[in-house]
Order: C-alpha cells, then structure tokens, then sequence
C-alpha cells in the first residue's frame, strides 16, 4: 500500500482518540459545562479499561466478551470521574475550571499509580488482538482500525442526530444557552447537566482506552495519554461544538499530529530535526486560528454555547 | 401518620439560600473542616493504593507524619520547601489581576515558560560577551518581554473581538511547549534535547542560594496587594470582574482595562520564568515550569484572589506536594502520587466553598405539623 493511504489511515486511526474525546466533551459543553477534566477523564478511563482486563485478560472468556467487558471498565471508571466533577460544578456549585483542572491532577496522577501496578503481559499482549478485529490479522496500517475506531464513528454520528434532531437534544441545547429559561418551560435543568456531564465523561474515557489499548498498544502509552486531552478540547473549538464535524476535525488533526513522522518517508521531502516541534505545533495553531475566525466573523450558530463556564443557581436573578 | 403528612402543604427537606455574609472565622473554620475530612479520605484512598500500607495499617500515622517530614524536619527540607512556595506563589500572583477581572486566563504555564525561554535564550547566546550585570538586565528584560508577549496577544483578540479567553490561553500553553522544543533541537546539537547547566547568568545570592527568590516574592505580594486594594487601577479591575455594563456606564474604558490588566499578568509571568531561569535551572526544558501554572489558578481561586491570603494557600500546595512526595519514596509507590493527594484535598476545598457561600436550610417538621393540627 502506497504512503499516502496509510498515511490517511493512521491518521483517521490517530483521529479516533480525539473523536472520543471531543464528543465527550462537547456533549458536556451544550449543557453550559467547560470540562477542563477531560485529559483526567481520558486517563482514567483507560485506567479503568485497562484494570478490568488485567483481571480477564488471560482468562477463558469467549473474545467479544473480554472487549465489551473492558469497554464497560472504561466507561464506568470515566463515569465516576465524571459523577464528581457534576457533583461539584452542579450541585455544589464550584468554579469550572478550578474543579475540571484538580480533576486533572487527580485524574493523571490516579492513572500513573494504578498502571505502574499492572502487568502489560495480561492486560495488553493478548486482548490488544481482540480489539483489532476484524482487521487483526493485517500487517499495514489497516489493522489499527480496529472495533473502537468504529464505535467512535458512531458515537459521534449519534451524538450529533440526539443533539440536533431529537426534543432530548434541544432540551440539553437550550440548558446549556439559557438555565433559567430551560427551567422556566419545566425542563429539569440539573438531570440534564448531570446526565451530559457522565455520558460525556463515558465517551471520552473511550478514547483513553482506545489510545492505550489499541493505537499505540505499548507499555509505555499511558504516559503521553495527557496531552492528547488537551488537543481533544482544542478539537471541540475546531469543530464548531458538533459532534459529526470532530469526525473530520480529528482526522485533520490526526494528519497534523502524525506527519512529523510520515513525512520523512515521502520522497523528495527532507525534514530536519528542528522542523518536528512545529509540525506538531500545527493542531494547535489552527485550533487558535479557528477560535479568532469564528469570534470575528460572529456568526450566531458557530459559538460557544452562551452560559458556558457558568453555574446557575435558580434563586439568583 | 405519615399518610396523613403526606396531604400537608409540600416543603422539600431543605432548601438552599445565599448567604448574605458569613464571619471569616466560620468560613475558616468550613475550610478547616474540609482539609481533615480530604486528609481523611486521602488516608483511605491511600490504604487502597499503597501496598506496604494495608499489609502494616499500623504504618498510617507514618503516612501524616509523612506531610510535616517532607517539608520540615531538616534546614535543607525547610529551605526547599520555602522556594517552591516562592515559585507556586509567585505565579498564583500572575494570574490573580486577570482572574479578579473573572479573565479566564489558564496560560500562566504558557507564560512563564517563555519567560523561562527568553531569559535562557540571553543567556545562550550573550554569555560570556557581555558584563555579568548587563547580562542579567537584558535576562530581566527578555523574560518580562517575553511573557508579556503571550498574555497580550489573547487579550488583545478578547478586547476585540470577545474571542473566547480561556480556550486562547490554553492553547498558547501548548505552542509554548512546542517552541521551547524547537529551540532545544537547534541549541543541542547532539540529539539529546537536553541544555545542560548555563556557566552565565546566574542570579547572585546572599546568605542562601534562595533567599533572594523568597524576598522578591514577599516584596510583590506586598506589592500586589496594594496595586488591587488601594490603586485606582486595582479598582477598575474589580469593577469590570463584577460587571462589565456597570464598567462602561462609569466610564471605564473596559478594553483599555482588560489589555492592561494582562499586560500585568503576562509581566509576572515572565518575572516567574525569570526567577525559574536566572535563579534557579540556568536551562530550560519543556517543565521547566512542569505544571505549577495550572496549580497557580488553583491556588488563585482558592485565596478568593487576595495577595496576601494565597500566602497560606501556596504554603498548603506546597506541604502537601512535598508531603506527598516523601510518602512515594518512604512507602515505594509511584511518584504521581502526589497529585493523587493534592486533587482529592482541592476536591474538598473546592466543594466547602459551596457551604461558606450558601446555607442549608432544613424543615421546620414540628412548625408544619402543628399548623396541620396534627402534633
């Protein structure tokens, strides 16, 4: 197969992590809640993955059942995070971004201690082939598009038709512009943040899982897992807060963020030492690029929600 | 009975209400509360964790002793411990205008690592041409610029253009890394990425190597305190921060506010990076900073952004950091664990302030049923 193609590949591969992370997240954005935890979530979410296959790993469990059994690990583990940080931020009313970045702290730091503890041999050499199916067996770039990147793509295809084609989705829009008037048609604003915040918090964690389980397959992924939340908040901007657009953005990004490596094997391409760090600068000053555009062009449909970052609290005008 | 309760008029079990105040003694006493309850739970969470632990429980009074050992039962520790509270401080100062000013700024990491990078970049390729003194001033200078730089240009979009501050910032952290890298690769010659120790530019001490970091420190808390409390420009800072219409009515030039105020920011920053740099790494990495930015908005907040407050709240960071730290090595378990222990305490703090803010208030169940005439 040709460089350009598996190139295309890795990077829609690569994309996955992001998808997941950036559904999430903007699911927890419509309902007026800035996420700064995602990167903690993500972590965690892997963690969580990983620790339910150190248990099964190696057991005789028939193989769907071992891949949807550490997909549910993840999703309960990233939930929970995602249960504190509505606790806070809804019940209680905290700062945001105080409480999504001590949630970082926790979340990373959390995720070293429990895979400093488990074995790779158990929860990574044998399940890693699972995940992979149905094209396990393939020695290209292919067999990265395994089961998860297609349940990325239709988590945020889903995501998309719930927001924006269901009574549901223009509940949780219309908590996430207006609290107040969304309660003052009935709508019960705190399930909603409640509900977007976990579920959201769920998907991301996927992508953490995703990442560490099937992308890089390594030992040593879960050290680099942090920065990739990060660019998942950055790709929420980039895609205009809709989750079918985070298929093309992280596909994008995924381009940008590998090409510091693929492009050395193109002919007639040199690419020095120094060129990397800005290569890998680039999803990054896009994403800056895309924020000023759509601030200056301020077109209605293409902003933030308009309470986010703020808490409501139904007794104050 | 409970039949009959069920007719009477419906109140809920509690509702909540805003205080309108609350003595400080109170609100001291909740944070209190909130830190031995996060404690607490940290030993819990701890005993799950740490092996050596739940195979002798008895080790647990080890495991607090372990937060007054890290940070103070030798001079070495002491001293240490007072310069990383310096540093964490000195950033929690940065951020403070522009949060005071509810600007969202999360780039402190972003801006004092180019603060870090200029001072060093100076020092690279002007040390040993220049006097020693010069070359700490152009230092100085390149590291103020430099921070400066990179918390003018979000502003000067969210002046403009109301372009979304805390996402801008946050993504100037990352471009900032990636800059730092780039310089590393072309500084470094050999691969490593690595800058060794620079032989110029280092800051001059006196009685001990830190000294100077703490008493710069001390000096611009002082300074701050007085620049938000009881300067015209502190003022108008507070008057954008709690509403920007009211601002505009008492003509206050809100963007000449916003662009000024982290325009401060910004130079702090570069102040952190220069005290990273000249006075203690003479050379950079990509953490050089190693994510005291983030803390510094925790750090901030918690203080509810008085200067001289965020001398404690630093103060406790920093233990627990250290704390934390020493229980790693001492118990053999993963170094991350600090920041196990330092988010579920900040879990903690952060949700007492909902009970210093707000008051619970329970049903009066006799009142009701006597009104109903059950009794």
């Amino acid at each position: 197969m040709n460089v350009w193609l598996n190139f295309l590949i890795d990077s829609l591969a690569f994309g996955a992590v992001f998808m997941y992370g950036s559904t999430g997240e903007i699911l927890t954005e419509k309902s007026g809640h800035l996420n700064l935890g995602i990167p903690g979530i993500m972590c965690m979410g892997g963690a969580g993955g990983c620790l339910v296959l150190n248990m099964i790993g190696k057991s005789s469990l028939p193989g769907f059942l071992i891949v949807i059994l550490g997909i549910l690990g993840a999703l309960v583990m990233a939930m929970a995070m995602g249960l504190i940080y509505s606790f806070l931020t809804v019940t209680l009313r905290a700062n945001q971004n105080v409480t999504g970045l001590a949630l970082t702290t926790f979340g990373v730091g959390l995720m070293k201690v429990i895979m400093s503890k488990l074995d790779a041999t158990v929860y990574l050499v044998g399940p890693k082939m699972l995940y992979r199916w149905p094209f396990a067996d393939r020695t290209d770039a292919l067999q990265c598009l395994g089961v998860m990147f297609f349940l990325a793509v239709i988590i945020a295809v889903m995501a998309s038709v719930i927001l924006y084609r269901t009574k549901m989705g223009l509940h949780l829009r219309a908590v996430g512009e207006n609290p107040g008037t969304a309660d003052a048609v009935g709508i019960n604003v705190t399930r909603y943040k409640y509900m977007a915040t976990c579920i959201g918090s769920g998907i991301a964690g996927l992508g953490g899982f995703y990442y560490i389980i099937d992308y890089m397959a390594s030992q040593e992924a879960y050290l680099s897992l942090e920065a990739f939340g990060w660019l998942s908040i950055a790709l929420v901007i980039f895609a205009l807060w809709r989750p079918h657009m985070t298929i093309l953005g992280s596909t994008v990004f995924g381009f940008l963020f590998s090409c510091s490596s693929y492009i050395a094997n193109i002919e007639g391409i040199t690419v020095t030492m120094a060129a990397k760090p800005l290569l890998k600068m680039l999803p990054y000053v896009v994403t800056i690029m895309v924020l000023i555009v759509t601030s200056i062009r301020n077109k209605r449909e293409n902003q933030p929600p308009a309470s986010l970052g703020l808490s409501y609290f139904r007794e104050e005008r | 009975m409970s039949e009959r309760k069920n007719i009477t008029v419906h109140e809920p079990l509690f509702h909540l209400a805003k205080r309108a105040q609350i003595q400080p003694w109170k609100a001291w006493a909740i944070r209190l509360a909130a830190i031995v309850l996060g404690l607490v739970v940290c030993g819990i969470v701890a005993f799950i964790l740490i092996e050596r632990l739940h195979q002798n429980p008895d080790r647990i009074d080890d495991f607090y002793y372990s937060f007054i050992k890290g940070s103070f039962t030798s001079n070495r520790k002491i001293w240490k411990f007072l310069k990383n509270m310096a540093i964490l401080q000195c950033i929690s100062l940065a951020v403070t205008p522009a949060f005071r000013m509810r600007f969202w700024n999360i780039g402190a990491e972003g801006q004092t690592l180019m603060g870090v990078l200029g001072c060093i970049a100076v020092a690279f390729y002007l040390g040993g041409t220049v006097p020693d003194w010069l070359l700490l001033v152009l230092m100085f200078i390149a590291a103020l610029v430099c921070g400066a730089v990179w918390g003018l240009i979000p502003a000067l979009f969210k002046a403009k253009w109301n372009t979304n501050e805390t996402l801008f910032t946050l993504m100037m952290n990352y471009v900032a890394t990636f800059i730092v890298s780039y310089f590393l690769v072309i500084w470094v010659p050999s691969g490593s990425s690595t800058l060794g120790k620079l032989k110029y530019g280092k800051l001059p001490s006196f009685g001990h190597d830190y000294l100077v970091i703490i008493l710069v420190v001390l000096l611009l808390t002082i300074f701050l305190y007085v620049y938000l409390k009881h300067s015209k420009q502190g003022y108008e800072i507070s008057v954008v921060g709690e509403s920007v219409r009211t601002a505009q009515y008492s003509g206050i030039n809100v963007k000449n506010v916003i662009i000024r105020t982290m325009l401060v920011s910004g130079l702090l920053c570069g102040l952190a990076g220069y005290l990273i740099g000249a006075g203690l790494d003479q050379s950079v990495t990509t953490e050089s900073v190693g994510g005291q930015g983030f803390t510094a908005i925790m750090v901030s907040w918690l203080a509810n952004f008085n200067p001289l407050v965020m001398l404690i709240t630093s103060a406790l960071i920093s233990m627990l950091n250290s704390g934390a730290a020493q229980i790693s090595q001492d118990f053999n378990v993963s170094g991350a664990l600090p920041d196990v222990i330092v988010g579920i305490i900040l879990f903690f703090i952060i949700g007492s302030e909902f009970f210093i803010n707000y008051q619970v208030i329970f049903r009066k169940a006799d009142r009701t049923a006597a009104k109903e005439g059950v009794k």
